[in-house]
């Protein structure tokens, strides 16, 4: 094996690929060698790199500098001055005060400690750092039994947004007795703010695809779909050529190491609904049909695709997975809470210093993730609100940065941990306008099937619409309140029963905006 | 066309939205149109009332055709707060259209979409299957221009 004395991972994704990153490899490739450093410097291309900087973006090992926005002109001197001299190029580093490392919690992680460190089109590397190992101990030293036993030990709790214990889900499905089983995967990933998932396919597509395979194993279902939106371009060539590989390995297909078990993995494209994130819609959707929910009971698990018993699941759930068999139940226990093992991906977004992608313990408070992994404010901003969950999330002032973010705290302040996604606002954002972007979002994306919610989310969006023209009267408010509370006691799914979180949480902790524009 | 486009899938209704999103891909004005429903409804024997229910239900469908180039901004709370009222403001204005119009030499159709999932970058367009971050209205001018130029 060479030894290299320098890594520089590429950080691949929609945006860097639209600056251009390809060609950018390639002449940074050219420069290096025409430095005759090729046996030194090793450029890897990789998924996400848990910034958000502009435009291309590079981390260097063992150094640990990130550098943004990287234009083609300053290969040139990158190259000589920090890979021939050594020395840093300050003015492209994202902290040039070197004190802040988005990157430095790489042995608290599971879901994403491959992300940005392996090369996600390769196969041999998710193997090399012992990818596949837990799908084989799965197949042929466990009994399906034995995985659902384990799963349901290590607490591992649905990531979607509802918080249901995988293990609990997995063991309503593996018994029945039925002619076809399906798993589904859900990275339909539709909440505003929400992309964590993208970045777990980007970053660490055979994860996901290990995940799934023992998920299949557990419960009994040969042929597994991945319900993928149709915007992740980059995501479903990955997983397509990730399957690809697979195939090829013997890792999936007919009577995969001699077991007897088969199993087939496809990607099926949505077609932009945010309720198809719902598992009833998404059942539809997949048939071919509107995404419109059913009625439940019965549940997917009983009855789902084609009527057949469906485990639905969220990509992160699955990604879990293979570190809990492989490792075993108790070192994921080691992570998070006692009520919720493990970790949480979120991405945090808005005015702080370092938006970008982390993975936490469960349990972590809400300033913790803020200034530990986003570098706190960005410089002369102050804190004010932060949006958790999306749009079906709630809006929590300062007063609650001290909040444990777990789906068991969270339930107590009336809050889901939703989707991860962390927005967090400036004090000269206004949350009636904050709340009025919320309402439109539900208004358009409500499927129309019941009454409280199609004409609730119409209501509500002109009451916000005129609160925040300043015609509104604080009945106005109060009546907002009265109709989100009847939607979520009548509305058919959770799209319905989920306004009344942002609406409730904005009025309360932050009254005195609405006194105010309605008073004007 | 369409009856050969249909003809990769096999006849069976859970492929309905793959034969859309093929037809309209490969469609240049982006849509699907009626004789498309028609010849996708005689495919897989499911009535035109159900294909209709299925176009008019998912955002990325048209039954109107539409420009060469397709520009979706985001408007989810993310990319609203992070200003992307301005853009649309701009984007108006320089291609002299509204929502949901094409511009005269049908080269671009502006619509509104909710996330797109690239928040990082807010705010944040795509055209056609590109993604376009961080936009500014500057930023908004160049992109244009260039794909004038281009064609
Ligand atoms: C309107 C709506 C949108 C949803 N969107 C998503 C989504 O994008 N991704 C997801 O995994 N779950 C989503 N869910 C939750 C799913 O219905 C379901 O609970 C989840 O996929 C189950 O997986 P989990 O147990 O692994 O979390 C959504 C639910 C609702 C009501
Ligand atoms: S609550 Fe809204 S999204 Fe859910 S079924 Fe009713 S109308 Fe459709
Ligand atoms: S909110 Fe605009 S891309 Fe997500």
């Amino acid at each position: 094996m060479k030894y290299f004395r320098s890594h520089i991972l590429v950080g691949i994704n929609e945006t860097s690929v639209a600056a251009g990153v390809h060609d950018f490899v390639a002449e940074l490739r050219q420069e290096i060698n025409k430095h005759s450093l090729q046996e030194e410097i090793n450029i890897l291309e990789t998924g996400p790199l848990g910034f958000f900087g502009k435009g291309i973006c590079l981390t260097v090992f063992p150094e640990n500098v990130n550098y943004e926005n990287v234009k083609s002109e300053d290969i040139p001197e990158l190259v000589s001055e920090h890979f021939l001299k050594g020395r840093l190029v300050k003015r492209l580093m994202l902290d040039s005060s070197g004190k802040f490392s988005p990157k430095f919690n790489y042995d608290q992680r599971i879901v994403l400690r491959n992300s940005g460190i392996i090369d996600p089109e390769s196969i041999d590397e998710y193997l090399g750092v012992g990818g596949y190992e837990a799908w084989e101990k799965a197949l042929l030293n466990m009994t399906p039994e034995g995985i659902v036993a384990e799963v349901k030990k290590s607490g591992l709790r649905g990531r979607g947004g509802a918080g249901f214990p995988a293990g609990l889900k997995w063991s309503f499905t593996a018994p029945l007795k039925a002619e076809q089983k399906y798993v589904v995967v859900n990275a339909d990933e539709g909440e505003p703010g929400t992309f964590k998932d993208r970045l777990i396919m980007e970053g660490d597509p055979h994860q996901l695809l290990e995940g799934i395979m023992i998920c299949a194993r557990a419960v009994g279902a040969t042929k597994a779909w991945i319900y993928i939106r149709g915007e992740y371009k980059l995501c479903i060539n990955r997983l397509n050529h990730a399957i690809e590989q697979c195939k090829e390995y013997g890792l999936l297909g007919r009577n995969i190491f001699e077991s007897g078990f088969d199993l087939d993995i496809e990607i099926k494209i949505g077609a932009g609904a945010y309720v198809c994130g719902e598992e009833t819609a998404l059942i539809e959707s997949l048939e071919g049909n509107r995404g419109n929910p059913r009625w439940k009971p019965p549940f997917p698990g009983v009855e789902g695709l084609w009527k057949y018993p469906t485990v639905v699941n969220n990509v992160e759930t699955l990604a879990n997975v293979p570190y809990i068999i492989k490792n075993g139940a108790e070192e994921f226990l080691k992570y998070g809470t006692p009520e919720c093992p493990g970790t949480k991906v979120y991405t945090i977004l808005g005015d702080v210093a370092h938006p970008g992608l982390c993975e936490v313990d469960m349990g972590a408070t809400l300033r913790t993730v803020i200034n530990e992994y986003a570098g706190g404010m960005k410089k002369g901003f102050k804190f004010k609100a932060a949006l958790v969950g999306g749009a079906a999330g709630v809006i929590l002032p300062e007063k609650m940065l001290d909040v444990k973010m777990d789906f068991h705290s969270l339930n107590q302040y009336a809050a889901v941990l939703g989707s991860g996604a962390i927005l967090v606002m400036n004090e000269h954002q206004s949350i009636v306008d904050m709340l009025w972007s919320i309402l439109r979002f539900f208004r358009h994306e409500s499927c129309g099937k019941c009454s409280p919610c199609r004409n609730g989310t119409q209501q509500l969006y002109s009451l916000i619409s005129k609160i925040k023209a300043g015609e509104g009267t604080m009945d106005d408010v109060e009546l907002m309140l009265t109709i989100a509370q009847t939607m979520q006691q009548t509305s058919f799914c959770a799209l319905g029963q989920s306004p009344i979180m942002a609406i409730r949480s904005a009025i309360e902790n932050f009254r005195e905006e609405f006194v105010d524009i309605t008073s004007k | 066309m369409y009856k050969e486009i249909c003809g990769k899938y096999a006849p069976t209704k859970d492929n309905l939205i793959y034969i859309l999103h093929e037809i309209q891909d490969t469609h240049p004005q982006h849509y699907i149109s009626e004789e498309a429903v028609q010849v996708i409804s005689d495919y897989l024997k499911i009535p035109s009332n159900h294909i209709y229910g299925v176009l008019t239900f998912y955002s990325m469908y048209s039954t109107k055709p539409r420009g060469k180039n397709i520009i979706r901004l985001c408007e989810s709370p993310p990319c609203y707060i992070k200003g992307s009222d301005n853009i649309l403001r701009k984007l108006k204005n320089a291609l002299n259209i509204k929502v949901g119009e094409t511009t005269q030499d049908g080269l671009f159709t502006l619509e509104l979409a909710a996330c797109l999932g690239v928040c990082g970058n807010a705010p944040v367009m795509m055209i056609n299957d590109d993604v376009y971050g961080d936009l500014t209205e500057e930023k908004v001018d160049e992109i244009i221009t260039k794909i004038r130029g281009g064609k």
